[in-house]
């Protein structure tokens, strides 16, 4: 190995872990998707990397805190021609904010599996309140938690210039999850 | 001279210019960089295929119950064999190539939603390796179908400048029928 990689490799290292957050996912079990419409067809994505460090006790589900930080360029758009388009600046941008990044502010139990969850999402250094419900299983001392919500693509600049045509890819994104909990920790 | 019925004669040139002009939008999409113009381009490539296949599919019933006119008695056997082969195979072709583009379409993980409105259901799950192949497969169509149809056009004119039948004339909506030769 020559130096100069050497030092590329413990400076990415290092960001890495700047970033990285104590995880307590199954990420086998774990998956971040989201459904765009191009030309009005449906088409899935998903975020094959992620952080997020959740915390659940079913006794007192209003103390729930969740916070996921979503690496932006494992991105699969389902195209390899999108997954590079996607991550230039009218898109992500992704080499000025490499990730996206959701803080949860308040959770509110709404029955007995179902939590009302109210939080920041931030992609490209915009950030806005989402409000959506959640549904969750508690099994073995792991949680399983699902639900989705649309966020509105322009809001984030997501697609700007001649992508802001929404007859095109439409403003709506459904982005879904399903977070699994690695038990006893 | 015996036409063609003027259904029959609508149907042949509305999809003989739809048809070429989607093969050239396929090749000029193809080599397209990403944009929302190019996005618009596939849908219209794929909306415009579906059309064809159901023109085609209606002129097949429509050939049913409408025979076309007889080739002049003067054609020889060999002649009348290349030509059944030929219009069986574009036939074939033309309803082939958009059930290729389809299941391409399908594998790729892109429904295809005729207009933007209904949707066409996916026979295929989304396959990476399957839709490579499936676009091998309409592309190669599209080049066999292309050769048909230069073969078609240059047998059509032959007919009408070497050969000074009705064959062409049958099937054009305008000409008047050339008088026999004494």
């Amino acid at each position: 190995m020559n130096p100069k990689s050497g030092i590329a490799i413990a400076a990415s290292l290092l960001a890495l872990h700047a970033s990285a957050m104590a995880d307590n996912v199954d990420h086998a079990r774990s998956q971040i998707s989201f459904v765009s419409k191009q030309m009005n067809v449906p088409v899935d994505g998903q975020f094959a990397r992620f952080t997020a460090q959740v915390t659940y006790d079913p006794r007192k589900p209003a103390a729930s805190k969740a916070e996921i930080e979503v690496e932006l360029a494992s991105v699969e758009t389902g195209s390899s021609e999108a997954n590079i388009e996607v991550a230039k600046k009218t898109w992500f941008n992704i080499a000025a904010f490499p990730s996206a990044r959701f803080v949860s502010s308040s959770v509110r139990a709404l029955s007995q599996d179902k939590l009302e969850v109210k939080g920041n999402l931030s992609i490209k250094g915009i950030s806005r309140e989402v409000t959506f419900p959640v549904t969750v299983k508690t099994a073995g001392g792991s949680s399983t938690f699902e639900g989705a919500f649309p966020i509105l693509r322009l809001q984030y600049r997501i697609g700007e210039g001649a992508w802001s045509d929404t007859d095109t890819v439409a403003d709506e994104v459904q982005v879904r999850f399903r977070i699994v909990t690695t038990g006893n920790k | 001279m015996q036409r063609y019925t003027r259904v029959a004669i609508g149907l042949h040139w509305i999809i003989a210019l739809t048809l070429l002009g989607t093969i050239a939008l396929g090749v000029y999409m193809h080599d397209m960089p990403v944009s929302p113009t190019k996005l618009k381009l596939y849908s219209y490539h794929k909306w415009i295929g579906v059309t064809i296949f159901v023109l085609v599919l209606f002129r097949l019933l429509w050939r049913l119950g409408h025979r076309p006119p007889p080739a002049p008695p003067s054609m020889p056997l060999w002649q009348h064999r290349a030509a059944a082969a030929t219009h069986g195979a574009l036939y074939a072709l033309t309803l082939a190539i958009p059930v290729s583009g389809w299941l391409m379409s399908s594998a790729s993980g892109f429904q295809v939603v005729y207009l933007g409105i209904l949707p066409i259901p996916d026979l295929l799950a989304k396959d990476k390796a399957l839709a490579d192949q499936l676009k091998d497969a309409h592309q190669f169509l599209n080049m066999l179908l292309f050769a048909l149809v230069v073969l078609h056009v240059a047998a059509a004119l032959k007919h009408h400048l070497m050969d000074r039948d009705d064959v062409l004339a049958r099937m054009l909506p305008l000409v008047k029928p050339r008088r026999k030769k004494p």
